[in-house]
């Protein structure tokens, strides 16, 4: 079985965003960037997929610029087997992003597609079922385990208030949820031998794709901030304060 | 214009998520329908008719719908949508799942997670896990939107709308339902609860995480939340998480207990009305967001906390 996964190069999830002062988006110069923290989890479980012998291949495709070529480096590091890259300077929306990666399926042919269930720059969640529904496969989003037998998986998911398990038959889109699985580090015969991998770069122009974005970006701004309050002495003071002064209690 | 809301609902009760989206869509256009889909939803749709301000409420009754899947709903919707210029749904889980599949056959952007609606074009949302706000026109006929419900205020009841029965749909082919395991608790969901009590790494374990925190929430009848830095540690469970990877609360009343206020967690809560903090460490990040900081040990704070609370009647 073959599972393509999709990987992001994203601003670090441990650096602070932060909106340039003439408000055209985040400061992203000199900015730490690496894989979008779902994605990785994508990552670990397709490799897991193919330790138990279930994958016998793994793809790894991002669409980004040319230093996405180091993120897809990272996940062969930890276990994939070649990677694509579709190079963009333009960050495309989540509809582009799927169209591309349709492109990408119809030639790869993958049983399987893994993907985080959104990226933390546009925080978007929506590149994973647009491309289930514009391939016409079964979806199965917010994974937190995932058991594939035969033709079909059976999908944990986490929903609101607790979790749902679904079957879908494959081919098939799950993205990953933060429970599904705990990525491991790369070993550093693992990262020697990453670098020996293949990676094809292409545009989205070679599959024919139009990525031009529908959403017009008039500004990026900060969100009002929290004024830091004043500190109390007691926990009785503090009862007080916010029976009297805030009236929450 | 006219706006589809497709509305949020459980066990035949409409959940007030489905309001606060109408009073997004009433920014948009006056002609507001709503689409009550599922198994059973006739108690559903009666309450969405009596939303102020809806011209009429579609009901789609099948079991094929009673399980909310997303290949599901979009053949549901996509039959329905070429009589609205905008579908708009609230960012639950259930709505994340099928909307964009919607905007994928409409050949779409979906606007996601809005939370303030400009003009019929224009429309705010977080990027960044709430960091930065982006400010976005759209140039799409048609407008798929998901509404983050904690900033929109519930409409009133105060309509009779008329229920009309629409087609199911063709329902899922290839996704079966197979089981579903809703956390059974005499607490508020966290996601909606009033008060949330939130634990960080400070508790040390699983244990004292329970002993400390626990309580206090059954106080306050609050929610119990969770640093990422305790899920991770193992001191509470996964669906506890508030942050940028876990859920976006914005509750009344938030109160950090033994949390340092990392960036991650900072972007799940710190739209609260009142956050209180309490950690030993004065230079914790938290304080710089907090209404209300006491510098002091959880362990001689918390017990302190609970009996002022107790005095003053709770």
């Amino acid at each position: 079985m073959k599972v393509l996964v999709t990987v992001k190069r994203v601003i670090d999830s441990n650096v602070k965003a932060r909106v340039k002062p003439d408000q055209t988006g985040v400061d992203l110069a000199n900015v730490k960037m690496s894989m979008n923290p779902f994605d990785e989890i994508a990552v670990e479980e397709a490799v897991r997929l193919k330790e138990k012998g279930v994958a016998t291949d793994v793809v790894v495709v991002s669409i980004g610029p040319a230093q996405a070529q180091e993120t897809i480096r990272t996940a062969l590091a930890m276990g994939a087997d070649r990677g694509i890259l579709v190079q963009s300077d333009a960050d495309p929306e989540p509809l582009a992003v799927a169209k591309v990666l349709k492109a990408v399926v119809a030639e790869e042919n993958p049983n399987l597609v893994l993907m985080g269930k959104q990226a933390i720059d546009g925080d978007n969640n929506a590149t994973g079922q647009m491309l289930a529904a514009l391939l016409d496969w079964p979806q199965a989003t917010f994974a937190s385990k995932v058991e594939i037998a035969g033709a079909k998986a059976t999908v944990t998911r986490e929903v609101d208030g607790g979790l749902q398990t679904l079957e879908v038959d494959l081919p098939a889109v799950i993205t990953a949820d933060l429970r599904l699985n705990e990525p491991r580090y790369a070993s550093l015969p693992n990262i020697m031998k990453a670098k020996k991998k293949e990676i094809a770069v292409k545009t989205a122009a070679d599959y024919g794709v139009d990525t031009a974005p529908r959403l017009k970006v008039l500004k990026v701004s900060e969100p009002a901030k929290r004024q830091a309050g004043i500190k109390v002495e007691t926990a009785a003071d503090l009862v007080m304060k916010l029976k009297n002064e805030a009236g929450v209690l | 214009m006219a706006v589809l809301v497709i509305a949020d609902h459980h066990d035949g009760v409409l959940r007030d998520t489905t309001q606060k989206t109408v009073t997004a869509a009433q920014k948009l256009s006056g002609d507001i329908d709503i689409l009550v889909a599922g198994q059973n939803v006739d108690a559903a749709a009666q309450a969405a008719a009596k939303i102020g301000g809806v011209r009429k409420v579609l009901s789609a009754d099948s079991a094929a719908l009673g399980q909310g899947l997303a290949e599901a709903y979009e053949a549901l919707v996509v039959g329905l949508a070429g009589g609205y210029d905008a579908i708009l749904t609230p960012s639950t889980t259930l709505g994340k799942n099928f909307a964009p599949r919607i905007a994928a056959k409409l050949d779409v952007a979906q606007i996601s997670d809005v939370v303030e609606v400009v003009d019929a074009n224009t429309f705010v949302r977080p990027i960044y896990a709430g960091n930065a706000l982006e400010t976005v026109q759209s140039s799409d006929a048609k407008k798929v939107i998901t509404v983050r419900p904690t900033v929109f205020k519930a409409a009133p009841d105060g309509g009779s709308a008329s229920v009309e029965k629409v087609d199911a749909g063709a329902g899922a082919a290839h996704t079966r339902f197979v089981s579903e395991e809703m956390v059974k608790s005499d607490r508020p969901e966290l996601g909606a609860a009033k008060i949330v009590v939130s634990g960080g790494r400070a508790m040390g374990s699983a244990e004292e995480f329970q002993r400390v925190i626990d309580p206090l929430a059954d106080l306050l009848g609050a929610a119990v939340g969770a640093s990422r830095a305790a899920v991770d540690a193992g001191y509470a469970p996964n669906d506890y998480q508030v942050g940028q990877t876990g859920k976006v609360v914005a509750p009344d009343l938030y109160i950090a207990i033994g949390i340092s206020g990392a960036i991650q967690h900072l972007a799940g809560m710190k739209d609260s009305k009142v956050i209180v903090a309490i950690n030993k460490d004065a230079d914790a990040p938290i304080f710089q967001v907090a209404d209300y900081g006491l510098v002091a040990d959880y362990k001689t704070a918390v017990p302190e906390l609970m009996d002022a609370l107790k005095a003053a009647g709770k």
